[in-house]
């Protein structure tokens, strides 16, 4: 199993290009995205960096195309999604300086338009405004004549003294303008107080929404005119205006000229309308044939930087010929990586073929697993918990079916895993069509559907073991379980209830999954959870002894051989010894009690396999009456003395043997002048010292013993959700949609369809979206802790290759 | 007793089928996972329905029913319930 069993094989090679050819052969690397480039040049600066300049070209280029797809999507224009295949490769060098001058003079245009456009808008608002002011001061001047007719009428014209003061009231200036309409009342105020109350001022209200000069957005504006004595009152007034941001229009006070001067804006506001509609019609055309090339420029400008970004971790050779660059590769692309560098060469028609190294070291290099759509939801799983160390044993391999099997244990419903297996088959079939969405919790779901699929499947064959459809049964190969009562016996009105007796009523052993007479029975959760706390720790204690042996395959590999006997055999023995023994009596005690015969092995005498084992460790007895024996077989009491004996005794096994191993290896060491280490573990821990090796060692140890005992129990979890998942299904069955049966005619009809509307919605949204997310929980920690804990180290670190696909995706992510 | 072990033997030689037979036909650049998948699900699955099927080979209690469930049942299942004697002329 070479694939997914182990990380793979990374090697650190060594690139010489030529700087001609450089970039071209880093674009072919970023489409095929094998190479983790390592920086050589950490301690250079950013700004000294040789390809400085170019990178910042690219940011000038990409800030020049992020304001032009501004000004799009302020127009609504539509960007064309580009398909996988016609996205474009990274522009060479004479394409870049046609792109940038493209851009460049895009970028202007828009900038000129939109500036024009801003004085044009100001211009068209003016004229508006202007046209308002002289519309609605009709009114206002009309009944200024009123005033002054009352006014002259008043006088007398016999009195000499008052001559000259009818000469001024007569005098009468006004001025006109535009407000928002929420200040004119301020704006009332203000002129009231300045004046004294010497103010006369009318307002009229503009129809609709205005555009506002300063935010753009719509406001309701008002028409006023103000009638005023005096020079200095209208300066004081002027004033006001521009503080209110009040618009100050010139308007005659003659008819006649009124007329003229509405006439002339009405000329000139058609002129700006025509000019204002070409201009829209222009940016319309230069943003609509700029927007089907948007998309491909802003490809090829983020590969360019990338690039660019790259070459930037290059260091030139000494004689300055040639570029050399480092990077982790996967061994099996390392020819896939040779054919990219070699087809660059031929694209830059260089001289000198780029050609690469594999260069020894003692580096810890990246983790990379190939993984496939299917392995993917797994892997990150793993990944989530920890990066395998490198060539280190993988838990998603097997996590693939233990991990659907585990949630299926708690979950199983075949109704509920049809769901689910319904919802993943959708999720998979328009897997095209939904990759496109974006959203961060249907993405979850999504990235997870074939995790989802197989959790499907799994709860489909384990309701079908469980016989549990919606907390019904079905009687497929018909009950074990015979009924020998006669009509008397069934009849009698005295007895409510029968507990059927196994000896005189089971005939056969139901052939798959569980006999559907359970369903009914009323100590079905006394009977169910026997079976399903054995089940669990049979399940959990196959898990661990499989996670315990995975550590074999770690210890081979790394050749720490001594491992294998001082920490691999102890823990398997005390593992197996205690909890295997365990199993096995759970095995035997369904094996060999049963109802047919009486004796030490009738169901009476039938031992606690709890109680057995806490003795057991106890080194503890139990009274049992006659003629029940409290051992299951002869000899049991000192085959489990000596299986406690030999579990304590792997107990220093494992504290101890390592350290002691290492200190005897360092002894004799000693001896001779004393050697390099060249790799291996034991090279490491020729630098710590002993009391160290000892705390490390005596901690692991107690680790150990102590999660063997609590994650033992930990995977009962499996038991109890199964529980609780069955209970609450049955529930749901009886409180809700049960009601609807108890009605007849045409009421009950109508009443369950509605009750079936709440029992399907409460059991989505309860038993399989809240449930399922229960189980997922509990099943990725008896993964992440119970199973790999055991073997697992995960001290790695990812493998990031460059790689275009993974920058443009990040990039729509932003 | 020679039906007793009929169930067992099949459901144990289908589940080795597909656990033993099944990978030595696995094909393609993923045989190791297809390989380790079809191994684990034929261990997990056997050894669950192996469970289930041993805790009821010596039942140690049986179930609780009412009269009604026992009535049904009967009814149900095709186990007619004898009268208190058959009448003889």
């Amino acid at each position: 199993m070479g694939d997914m069993f182990r990380s793979e094989k990374m090697a650190l090679c060594q690139l010489f290009i030529q700087p001609e050819a450089a970039y071209a052969s880093i674009a072919e690397l970023g489409e095929k995205g094998c190479v983790q480039f390592r920086d050589l040049n950490e301690e250079v600066s950013a700004f000294q960096r040789k390809y400085v300049n170019e990178v910042r070209r690219c940011d000038d280029m990409e800030r020049r195309l992020r304001y032009v797809e501004s000004e799009m999507k302020k127009d609504e224009v539509k960007l064309p999604v580009l398909r996988p295949e016609e996205e474009p490769i990274a522009p060479n060098p004479r394409e870049i300086v046609d792109l940038e001058a493209q851009l460049e003079k895009t970028d202007n245009e828009l900038r000129e338009m939109s500036a024009n456009g801003a004085s044009l808008d100001a211009n068209f608002r003016h004229m508006q405004e202007l046209k308002y002011v002289l519309e609605n001061t009709e009114g206002f001047f009309s009944d200024q004549e009123v005033i002054n007719l009352d006014v002259n009428r008043k006088l007398d014209p016999e009195d000499p003294a008052n001559l000259p003061g009818a000469a001024q009231r007569g005098q009468l200036a006004f001025v006109a303008g535009v407000i928002k309409l929420e200040r004119f009342f301020s704006f009332e105020r203000m002129l009231w107080r300045i004046s004294r109350g010497n103010i006369f001022l009318r307002r009229a209200d503009i129809d609709g929404l205005v555009a506002d000069e300063e935010t753009g957005r719509p406001v309701l504006k008002t028409v006023f005119v103000a009638f005023f004595q005096g020079e200095q009152l209208k300066q004081r007034i002027k004033k006001v205006c521009t503080g209110y941001h009040a618009a100050v229009y010139p308007c005659p006070s003659s008819h006649a000229e009124r007329k003229e001067m509405i006439k002339d804006v009405n000329v000139r506001l058609e002129d700006l309308k025509l000019v204002l509609s070409q201009s829209a019609d222009h940016r319309s055309r230069v943003l609509n044939s700029a927007s089907k090339h948007l998309p491909r420029w802003s490809i090829m400008v983020r590969k360019m930087k990338a690039i660019y970004h790259i070459l930037n971790f290059f260091n030139p050779d000494v004689t300055g010929k040639c570029l050399i660059g480092e990077g982790w590769v996967p061994t099996n692309d390392i020819s896939t990586v040779q054919d990219a560098l070699a087809r660059a060469s031929k694209i830059s028609e260089s001289s000198i073929p780029a050609f690469m190294n594999v260069i020894e070291t003692n580096e810890m290099p990246p983790t990379y697993t190939r993984t496939n759509k299917f392995t993917n939801g797994f892997q990150n799983l793993v990944d989530s918990y920890g990066m395998a160390s490198y060539r280190e044993v993988n838990p998603a391999l097997y996590a693939c079916i233990t991990f659907p099997f585990l949630f299926a244990v708690m979950f199983g419903d075949l109704g509920h895993g049809l769901i689910l297996l319904l919802f993943a088959s959708w999720l998979i079939i328009k897997e095209k069509q939904l990759s496109s969405i974006k959203e961060e919790i249907f993405n979850i779901f999504f990235g997870g559907r074939y995790i989802i699929f197989l959790m499907g499947i799994f709860s489909i064959y384990t309701g079908f073991i469980y016989n549990d459809v919606f907390s019904k049964s079905m009687n497929i190969f018909g009950s074990a379980w015979h009924m020998n009562y006669t009509r008397d016996v069934v009849e009698d009105e005295n007895l409510k209830y029968i507990t059927l007796r196994p000896n005189d009523t089971v005939y056969k052993t139901y052939p798959f999954g569980m006999d559907p007479i359970w369903q009914l029975a009323d100590n079905k959760i006394i009977f169910l959870n026997t079976f399903k706390m054995k089940l669990s720790i049979i399940v959990g204690v196959i898990h661990m002894i499989f996670g315990v042996s995975m550590s074999v395959v770690n210890f081979a590999y790394y050749k720490k051989y001594a491992s294998i006997f001082l920490e691999f055999l102890p823990q398997v023995l005390f593992l197996l010894l205690l909890f295997g023994y365990m199993v096995f009596m759970m095995f035997f005690k369904w094996v060999v009690y049963n109802d047919t015969v009486e004796g030490p092995l009738s169901p009476a005498c039938a031992p606690s396999i709890l109680i057995l084992f806490i003795n057991m460790i106890l080194q503890g007895s139990q009274d049992t009456p006659e003629p029940c024996k409290e051992f299951m077989f002869d000899g049991q009491k000192s085959i489990q003395q000596v299986f406690v004996v030999v579990a304590i005794i792997c107990i220093p096994w494992m504290l101890l043997g390592k350290p002691l191993y290492i200190m005897i290896k360092r002894k004799t060491n000693g001896a001779p002048p004393p050697k390099p280490q060249s790799g291996g573990g034991e090279g490491h821990g020729e630098d710590d010292e002993m009391g160290e090796i000892f705390i490390h060692q005596a901690i692991h140890t107690i680790e150990y013993v102590l999660s063997t005992v609590s994650h033992t129990a930990s995977y009962l979890r499996l038991w109890a959700l199964s529980l609780a998942h069955a209970q609450l299904s049955e529930v749901l069955w009886n409180m809700v949609f049960s009601m609807g049966f108890k009605y007849d005619s045409y009421i009950g009809g109508i009443l369950i369809y509605v009750f079936f509307g709440a029992w399907a919605l409460l059991t989505v949204g309860i038993l399989v979206l809240i449930e399922g997310l229960s189980a997922f929980l509990h099943t990725l920690r008896l993964h992440w802790v119970e199973f790999m804990s055991k073997f697992y180290e995960g001290a790695g670190y990812a493998f990031e290759p460059f790689a275009f696909k993974t920058i443009l995706d990040v990039s729509e992510d932003d | 007793m020679v039906s007793e072990w009929v169930a067992p033997i099949v459901i144990t030689s289908i589940w080795a089928f597909i656990g033993i037979i099944c990978p030595f036909f696995a094909r393609g650049p993923n045989r190791g996972v297809t390989q380790c998948c079809l191994m684990l699900t034929a261990a997990t699955c056997w050894l669950f329905w192996l469970c289930c099927y041993m805790t009821q080979l010596n039942p140690l209690i049986g179930p609780k029913l009412s009269m009604n469930e026992i009535m049904i049942m009967a009814r149900e299942w095709g186990n007619e319930i004898k009268d208190t004697m058959a009448v003889t002329v």
